[in-house]
């Protein structure tokens, strides 16, 4: 109590204009910024994975199974920021128990589960099935008993079997696609089906998560790959690189060209809420949305892509462009989901001033579980590439 | 017609391959056709199904979903949480003197609670909780300090000027509050309007030169209402062109200026804007 | 009367309207979410009797707030909060008091400082107060409240008498409905790490009483009482009064009922 006092009091000074007095709190932070940024990641590296299964593009076929453990490592990430932001974690399993329809977040444990369970957890078994029962013949130890049981003790390599596991990948991958769009879709449902706060609610906001999620994934995707492949001493592919770079491109033309819609929708229809949004956007979000998410995260990769496609750049400044841009794509994601999560609660719903956020750095939702929180997902994909290293020349002959 | 035919073929293939099919099938080979992974995926999901099923039985409250998606305890829990403020009812069994000296007052709907603060401690062991009677000089303040918000005729004050010191009990009773005297001055309950003409040009001009206030106004301020100027020529009277009076007041021609409002219509007699 | 709040028929009409959405609503996802996953499945529609004798079923209730009585002393806002364990800092408050002060120039000064619990200051402003009043906020007690809808668990609820309550014993804490109220009346309770909000005085009300902030108003600000029936004082009240509600454009429907309400008021 006299803790979270001693936090409130001096953001007192700071209010511009008028506040509802329990808009001093701002209850979704840092952490919920992480939450969907990691969600997108999930679905956008889905997304190239399935450019592979489902529409055959050959080119990023060596990013196809790092796509779906990146996936999964983030996946099991996802929900830890959640939890750890409930006032009451060890209350959540009542979001599987007693979900209320009418939620938009109740739908997260469905949507969550069908995802992990249904579509990535199945997609990655059926792919790596083969391959875990012949790594398993040649191992000893616990490695053996590992794949072991991660195979279910399933045997049969037949040429019918092995068959069937093509074709349930392809199945899940074709149900995936949908799943991923929903998984993500969902996430920007959440904010903006909520019409008490103009800057979330909007229709739009579903798609344009969605587009920004496929943006991140493929951006992250092509930088582990980036990353991994000269550390295991192997050459880049770059004609996968530069499809992936393609890909990424268009992605971001849509990602933008929605968010341009969105903005411009606002302004020409200037609502009540047109004045704080103004103020919002010129003042306390003008670094983080003018100058990181559109010009450092949008405008310079696009440019720089651009460039790449239109200029024959030697190999070498190609990749070192296409490192730079995946890089500063990240950021710009990461500031998009900052602007609508925190710039969603630093104008009150009076419509008649403007707060501050301030994180703490220790605690559950300060900043040193969230970089935790970033970090941990790269330790769990190193582990899976330890156990089911997705590399083309690890295949099981 | 073909299309009739379509569909009765279709049905006779649909009744053959429902009444047909128990004759072959042999659940034998519908369990080998299955691949081996399949059913060892199969086992782990109704495992995993089944527990989840269990688990839901046992975690989801009994009483959740009887009144609608929550649990209905909640609302008894709710519901008995203890009171504080007794209401002011239960006050006249023992102090019917002083509810009934304030019920015919000016505080007549002030609740006892209001000043006494919560009372059901008090109602449970008189003796032991004794409740607080504000006496000090800052409390009525709460409600009769002066502050232009306020809604007109709501009796303020400028506790700084008003008899400093003295604890407001010694001069007012607080369950019939009456002023020692009644107020003269009109500021006592209209302070804004009284703020706001001082510093404006009819500072001089008394409030009864444009109101007139029946006595009764003072003791039934909404019952008994003050007088407005009815028409033109009142205001004419110092403004017009032929009236008599200093140079410097501002005047106009009651014939062509906006001759069909009267004069506070537009302009605002306590502040006017040619200041 | 405005459009927005013809009461009687008109109101039970769209909520039988209402009803007939939610049904649909409710029979397409049944459809969906098998009967073992759904926990509202038992009889829903006996009647209800909770300890002491009342019946939600019997009751429907709104309060009125007269702006235009208002003197901004802050003993709804201090009753309120002694009544119902709220702290009494400033960032958590059931009801609080705003003060609006309109300039001559068009700008609007807003304040509540410590929600008007110790009431308020005279501050002079450069410019000419054209208009100035108290506004007392509180949960609108809305007929079609965001907040349950958007409510994971269950553990925010709308009763048969309109009431709309927190389970603090059910609520994770994951404040998307404070993110979900349009009129910032919710907060997270600093202790119990659950959702709060005003409840009407629901262990008040149940018991005949009157809202513990409705007792404390020494101007008959606000007033408390039943919807349908056909006398009470709220009925009285909407028929006395030019009734607005706050943000009607958002169709929450609230049941805190503002007569002399100000264009300014947000």
């Amino acid at each position: 109590m006299e803790e979270i006092v001693k936090h409130l009091t001096p953001l007192l000074k700071e209010i511009t204009g008028y506040i509802y007095p329990n808009e001093i709190e701002l209850h979704w932070g840092l952490l919920i910024v992480i939450y969907p940024y990691l969600t997108g990641l999930v679905a956008g590296a889905f997304i190239l994975a399935s450019l592979v299964k489902v529409f055959n593009v050959k080119e990023v076929q060596p990013t196809y199974r790092i796509s779906l453990l990146t996936a999964l490592a983030f996946l099991i990430v996802a929900p830890l920021p959640l939890l750890a932001h409930l006032g009451h974690p060890e209350r959540s399993f009542e979001i599987f128990l007693t979900p209320n329809t009418s939620s938009a977040m109740a739908m997260f444990g469905f949507v969550y589960a069908w995802y992990l369970m249904a579509v990535l957890l199945l997609e990655i078994w059926f792919d790596y099935r083969r391959d875990i029962i012949l790594w398993a013949e040649k191992e000893s130890g616990w490695k053996k008993w590992m794949h072991k049981i991660t195979s279910l003790f399933s045997s049969d390599i037949s040429e019918r079997a092995l068959r069937f596991d093509r074709k349930a990948a392809k199945i899940i991958t074709i149900i995936g696609i949908p799943s991923a769009f929903l998984l993500h879709g969902y996430v920007g449902f959440i904010f903006g089906s909520v019409k008490a706060n103009p800057w979330w609610s909007s229709v739009l906001m579903p798609i344009v998560f969605l587009f920004s999620a496929i943006v991140s994934g493929i951006a992250l995707v092509l930088l582990i790959y980036m990353i991994v492949t000269p550390l295991r001493k192997k050459n880049i592919d770059m004609a996968c690189l530069n499809k992936m770079a393609t890909f990424l491109f268009l992605a971001m033309i849509v990602d933008f060209s929605l968010e341009a819609l969105d903005f411009v929708h606002r302004i020409y229809e200037s609502e009540e809420s047109i004045k704080i949004l103004t103020q919002l956007v010129s003042g306390k979000l003008f670094s983080s949305l003018i100058v990181v998410q559109l010009l450092i995260g949008m405008l310079i990769p696009l440019g720089a892509i651009a460039a790449v496609k239109i200029f024959k750049w030697p190999d070498e400044l190609k990749r070192l462009t296409y490192f730079l841009s995946a890089i500063l794509v990240q950021v710009g994601i990461f500031s998009t989901r900052w602007n609508v999560v925190i710039g969603g609660q630093l104008f009150s719903k009076s419509f008649s001033g403007l707060t501050v956020y301030k994180t703490t750095f220790l605690g559950l939702e300060g900043l040193l579980v969230s970089l935790g929180l970033l970090l941990l997902p790269f330790i769990i994909l190193y582990i899976l590439f330890y156990v089911l290293p997705p590399w083309e020349e690890a295949r099981a002959a | 017609m073909a299309c009739n035919l379509n569909k009765k073929s279709m049905f006779v293939v649909f009744a053959r391959f429902i009444i047909e099919r128990p004759m072959n099938f042999n659940p034998e080979s519908f369990w080998n056709k299955i691949p081996e992974q399949v059913k060892r995926l199969a086992i782990l999901i109704v495992i995993l199904f089944a527990l989840f099923v269990v688990v839901r039985t046992v975690l989801v409250p009994s009483d959740f979903g009887e009144h609608g998606h929550f649990r209905a305890s909640a609302v008894e829990e709710i519901a008995s949480q203890e009171i504080r403020y007794a209401g002011q009812e239960i006050c006249l069994d023992c102090h019917d003197d002083v509810v009934e000296t304030r019920r015919v007052g000016f505080h007549r709907d002030v609740a006892c609670e209001v000043c006494h603060g919560p009372a059901a401690g008090h109602i449970d062991d008189p003796e032991e909780v004794v409740l607080e009677a504000p006496r000090e000089r800052g409390y009525c303040p709460l409600c009769h300090e002066y502050l232009p918000s306020r809604p007109t005729g709501f009796p303020q004050i400028v506790s700084a000027s008003h008899n400093p010191i003295k604890p407001c009990i010694s001069c007012h009773d607080p369950h019939d509050p009456v002023p020692p005297e009644t107020p003269k001055e009109c500021a006592a309950c209209h302070a804004t309007i009284a703020r706001t003409k001082a510093i404006s040009h009819h500072v001089y001009v008394d409030c009864t030169r444009c109101h007139e206030a029946p006595e009764e106004h003072r003791a039934h301020p909404r019952e008994f209402r003050p007088t407005k100027p009815a028409a033109r020529e009142f205001c004419g009277g110092c403004h017009a062109k032929d009236a008599p009076g200093e140079k410097g007041i501002p005047r106009v021609d009651l014939e062509t200026h906006e001759a069909r409002y009267v004069c506070w219509q537009c302009h605002y007699p306590h502040l006017p804007e040619a200041r | 009367m405005t459009d927005n709040r013809k009461l009687g028929e008109n109101q039970e009409r769209s909520s039988g309207r209402r009803k007939f959405i939610g049904g649909l609503f409710a029979s397409f996802t049944s459809l969906l979410v098998p009967g073992f996953l759904r926990a509202d499945n038992k009889s829903k529609d006996v009647k209800w009797i909770i300890a002491g004798g009342y019946s939600p079923n019997d009751h429907h209730w709104g309060m009125g707030i007269d702006i235009s009585k208002c003197i901004g002393c802050g003993r709804c806002v201090e009753a309120c909060k002694r009544e119902n364990n709220v702290p009494l800092v400033p960032f958590f408050t059931r009801t609080w008091i705003e003060r609006y002060r309109i300039l001559e120039n068009g700008e609007v000064l807003i304040d509540s400082p410590d929600a008007g619990m110790k009431s308020f200051k005279e501050e002079s402003t450069e410019d000419n107060v054209v208009r100035s009043f108290f506004v007392p906020k509180i949960c609108n007690q809305c007929e079609n409240p965001p907040c349950v809808q958007v409510c994971p668990v269950g553990a925010t609820f709308q009763t048969a008498d309109g009431v709309v309550l927190i389970d603090s014993e059910y609520c994770i804490g994951c404040r998307y409905c404070i993110q979900a109220c349009p009129y910032g009346a919710r907060f997270l309770h600093p202790e119990t790490r659950t959702a709060e909000k005003c409840t009407f005085c629901y262990h008040r009300i149940v018991k005949g009483l009157a809202p513990a902030c409705v007792e404390a108003c020494p101007t008959q600000a606000r007033i408390f009482g039943e919807i349908k029936k056909k006398a009470s004082p709220l009925v009285r009240f909407l028929r006395m009064n030019k009734i607005n509600v706050l943000k009607p454009y958002l169709n929450t429907e609230p049941k805190v009922f503002y007569a002399n309400l100000d264009m300014e008021v947000k």
